[in-house]
């Protein structure tokens, strides 16, 4: 079981939460202890829109150990509007087809189990293509 | 119409409360009855629904409260922050002991200092929550509370109700009557111990008193809800442009409503099981969000849910201005009903997780 | 600083050995490479291993295979940078030899991959990467792979068919190095009718992961025996660069950036350009990194090594071969044991003992060692004795 290490990041995972570097303003995903960008110590939380679009994508039809339940599943780098790249599986895709370029908005999804069907629930951010709303 | 009287059957806060924000959520994949009658009846029965939303493999409650939630957020304008409870009703939570509740503000991003846990009372668990949230803001111990009526709801291969057990369900922000979009001018509960549905701990699907589901339990107890609830608010059904009752199956909610005095043109829009099936907890509640996604200001609208073992919950709104501007501002629930991909059986018993795999 | 030579080399079959142990398949190459070097007796043993603690339960492995082969008392650990890790112990046993502090140095790369066979070994491989933010998003090696094709044929509007230049080439060459695990030339009709595996990626475009262990003796050139002095291999050039862990944290991850310093530093040293080299052993884990390594050499430009691949430049017989003994894909991916395998095989090239790939008059080689996409890069130069 790997409790500790899976809650410790929820902020990250259920809201995509980083952090805005205090000197050189850049946003950072996954939030690191010195800013990649101008190398100051980055601790300012950033809370990221979660929208994006997708960088790269391939898909699994076999998935490593915690993963076999799953699969086929899409993985993707999703570019955020902020800047940083993510590597995020791709959810309620039906017979979408996934292009580079296309527009995804985070969504917060079960992951894995931690362990068999006796273990926790791991949820976590995935993208989904946008195309479907008319909010405004 | 006057503010009713003060009843002593009707729930009303000493603070008038609203809805100052509701969002609805289904999942994308449908199965249409005919897939379950093929593989049952050889196709040979017809199927009380078109089709049924049935949540993805790696959808549950807790996640599909927290869109629900987010796009309730959204129209209601306010920081996850200003919460002071999250309250998650359904009959499908993840964990037997662990709260949705706690997973879903977080993922909100709720303060800590809120009352966060999990209802439970079959198909009535969310309604319940917003009655409890009425109490909580009304009695000014919270300024918004969030409740939600969500379920993937369990069906037993085969069984009658696998043509309708479906997911889905809606999330309402309960806050003071002056930021509302619909204001709940009154509710009333009904309850008896009926035993027609229930699911024993540790069982996987629930067990039903196929006909002794009908006049004893959902007839009675609706009836006996929204009757009181006119009744004591002095208001007819004429009064109403639309209601909204539990919905099992097409039927049982027309016939509820004619028998209380409610035409088809003020249940229909209300009505969405044919299209995304019984979604249990959430059944009354998206209902709900389909009206308010259409409802000017001035509406009225009765609600009332049943939840077996058994009781009712019904509520009497007045939809307020802020409807206008406000339901723009999230996806509307007709936006998740068009959003829509097919499956097959064998795609659903993946899914749903009666697959085997060890 | 005394230049560091290499003074013998062993080597066993990469393939699927059920009856061998981590520890006697580490033997298997550490007692010929002893004997390959005639006298010299190792004072040190630097271990290549990635999957020791996790697929064989086995931490310690320096003291465990050191004993196995019967060398007590004498100085041993691992190094550990996932594919790059035995790469990384070679590059230990130079700088070990080179500080003067030690005399002869035994380094041996081991992969004992089939202790267990499941998805979780599977998911072990994945430990060289982001855990918290690139596994838990379910990907694996071979879908990071994916995902940088994808990438590189929207980029470049390379057509995917393409890449089997590189698969193509390295089983040619594995067919006639008695240690590849697979000693058979494939056609362009196999490749293309390969299954999907991580799209782009088929696959034939993804190398197998297997066992092996492969081993040399370093020492300084005046300490050579005399009868070991023809043979000797001069390492003149020797870099190791990291990148950020994850592609997704890198500003372009196509560039392979660490591969691309580790080239110039070890090139800088051996005072020589890329271009001057006879030819690479690059990490052709999967079709796609072949690629990448070469333009990242600065052997290609940028986002054209497959159409180079495709006019014949990379084989034995074309002006930079690569993969000459069959490579990741056809010689196998012994994984932690991989960058010992290469220095092996460049030192078969330089000393004219790769039979029927030999590439005449073979003087000098780059040797290079990717962990992950190129989140370690070990580059090494290498070159005959006068």
């Amino acid at each position: 079981m790997e409790i500790p290490r899976h809650w410790r990041i929820n902020p990250q995972r259920y809201e995509l939460i980083g952090e805005e570097c205090p000197h050189c303003k850049i946003k950072i995903f996954p939030p690191r202890d010195v800013c990649p960008n101008c190398g100051g110590e980055a601790k300012e939380e950033y809370t990221f829109s979660g929208r994006g679009e997708v960088y790269s994508f391939t898909t699994l039809y076999d998935g490593p150990a915690g993963f076999e339940e799953m699969t086929p599943y899409t993985v993707a780098l999703v570019k955020l509007e902020e800047g940083p790249v993510v590597t995020a599986q791709l959810t309620d895709l039906g017979s979408t087809g996934v292009e580079i370029g296309m527009p995804v908005e985070m969504v917060t999804r079960r992951i894995r189990s931690d362990g068999d069907e006796r273990g926790m629930l791991i949820y976590g951010y995935k993208f989904r293509p946008v195309g479907f709303t008319t909010a405004k | 119409m006057a503010a009713p009287e003060k009843s002593p059957l009707l729930l009303i806060p000493d603070r008038q409360v609203g809805f100052i924000g509701y969002g609805a959520y289904v999942p994308r994949y449908r199965l249409p009855g005919s897939a379950v009658s093929h593989i049952w009846r050889f196709g040979e029965s017809g199927s009380p629904v078109k089709e049924k939303a049935v949540a993805g493999l790696d959808e549950d409650v807790i996640t599909m409260s927290i869109e629900a939630a987010r796009n309730a957020l959204a129209r209601a304008g306010i920081p996850a922050r200003e919460l002071r409870a999250v309250w998650v009703g359904s009959e499908s939570h993840p964990y037997a002991v662990k709260p949705s509740g706690t997973v879903v503000a977080e993922a909100l991003g709720a303060s800590s200092s809120i009352s966060a846990g999990d209802w439970q009372f079959a198909c009535k668990a969310g309604t319940e929550a917003i009655v409890a949230a009425m109490g909580l803001v009304g009695s000014g111990m919270g300024r918004y509370a969030l409740a939600i009526g969500m379920d993937t709801a369990q069906g037993k291969p085969g069984d009658a109700l696998e043509y309708t057990a479906g997911s889905g369900g809606a999330a309402y922000i309960v806050g003071p009557a002056d930021e509302a979009l619909a204001v709940i001018e009154a509710a009333y509960s009904f309850v008896s111990d009926t035993p027609d549905f229930w699911r024993r701990q540790e069982q996987k699907y629930p067990e039903h008193g196929q006909r002794f589901t009908g006049d004893p339990a959902y007839f009675k107890h609706i009836q006996a809800a929204a009757e009181t609830l006119l009744r004591e608010t002095r208001t007819t059904p004429a009064d109403y442009r639309y209601a909204v009752f539990h919905q099992p199956n097409p039927k049982f909610p027309q016939r509820a409503g004619k028998a209380l005095g409610f035409n088809d043109e003020q249940i229909k829009d209300g009505l969405l099981v044919p299209v995304i099936g019984n979604t249990y907890a959430g059944a009354a509640l998206i209902g709900l969000t389909a009206v308010l996604d259409i409802a000017q200001p001035g509406d009225r609208v009765l609600v009332t849910s049943f939840g077996s073992g058994a009781g009712s919950d019904a509520f009497a709104l007045r939809v307020t201005d802020a409807i206008l501007e406000r339901r723009g501002k999230a996806r509307s629930t007709a936006d998740y009903i068009t959003r829509r991909t097919e499956i097959d059986y064998g795609t659903y018993v993946r899914f749903r997780g009666k697959l085997a795999m060890r | 600083m005394s230049e560091v030579v290499i003074a013998g080399i062993g080597q066993f079959p990469v393939g699927e050995h059920w009856k061998i142990s981590l520890r006697s398949l580490a033997a298997r190459a550490i007692l010929p490479a002893i004997r390959d070097a005639g006298s010299l007796k190792p004072q040190a043993l630097y271990v290549g291993n990635f999957l020791g603690p996790m697929a064989s339960h086995q931490s310690n492995l320096g003291t465990l295979l050191a004993q196995n082969a019967g060398l007590d008392g004498i100085e041993s650990f691992t190094v550990e940078a996932a594919g790059a890790s035995g790469a990384g112990a070679f590059r230990m046993g130079y700088l070990a030899v080179a500080s003067g502090y030690v005399d002869v140095v035994l380094v041996v790369g081991v992969e004992k991959y089939t202790d267990m066979v499941g998805p979780q070994l599977e998911a072990y491989t994945t430990t060289a990467m982001d855990y918290d933010y690139e596994v838990m998003a379910g990907l694996t090696p071979a879908a990071q792979a994916g995902l940088l094709m994808q990438r590189y044929l929207h980029e470049y509007d390379a057509p995917r068919a393409a890449f089997g230049a590189f698969p193509l080439l390295a089983h040619a060459n594995g067919a006639h190095n008695p240690n590849a695990m697979f000693r058979k030339a494939i056609t362009p009709e196999t490749y293309a009718k390969a299954g999907m595996a991580t799209p782009p990626l088929n696959q034939f475009d993804i190398s197998p992961h297997a066992d092996g262990a492969a081993a040399v003796i370093l020492t300084r050139s005046s300490l050579l025996p005399r009868a070991g002095i023809e043979q000797a291999v001069r390492i003149t050039g020797s870099s190791v660069v990291i990148d950020r862990l994850a592609p997704h944290d890198r500003p372009a991850p196509l560039a392979f950036e660490a591969a691309a310093l580790s080239v110039e530093g070890a090139c800088r040293q051996a005072g020589i350009l890329p271009a001057d080299v006879d030819f690479f052993e690059l990490s052709d884990v999967y079709s796609i990194y072949a690629a990448l390594s070469l333009e990242a050499a600065g052997c290609a430009p940028r986002g054209e090594a497959w159409k180079m691949a495709q006019e014949g430049v990379f084989g034995l017989k074309g002006t930079l071969p690569i993969s000459t003994m069959g490579g990741f894909k056809a010689r196998g991916n012994p994984l932690g044991a991989a960058g010992v395998y290469q220095i092996v095989e460049a030192v078969q090239q330089l000393r004219g003992q790769a039979g029927e790939n030999q590439i005449s008059g073979a003087r000098r080689a780059l040797v290079q060692s990717l962990g992950g996409p190129a989140s370690t890069a070990v580059t090494h130069v290498l070159e005959r004795c006068p």
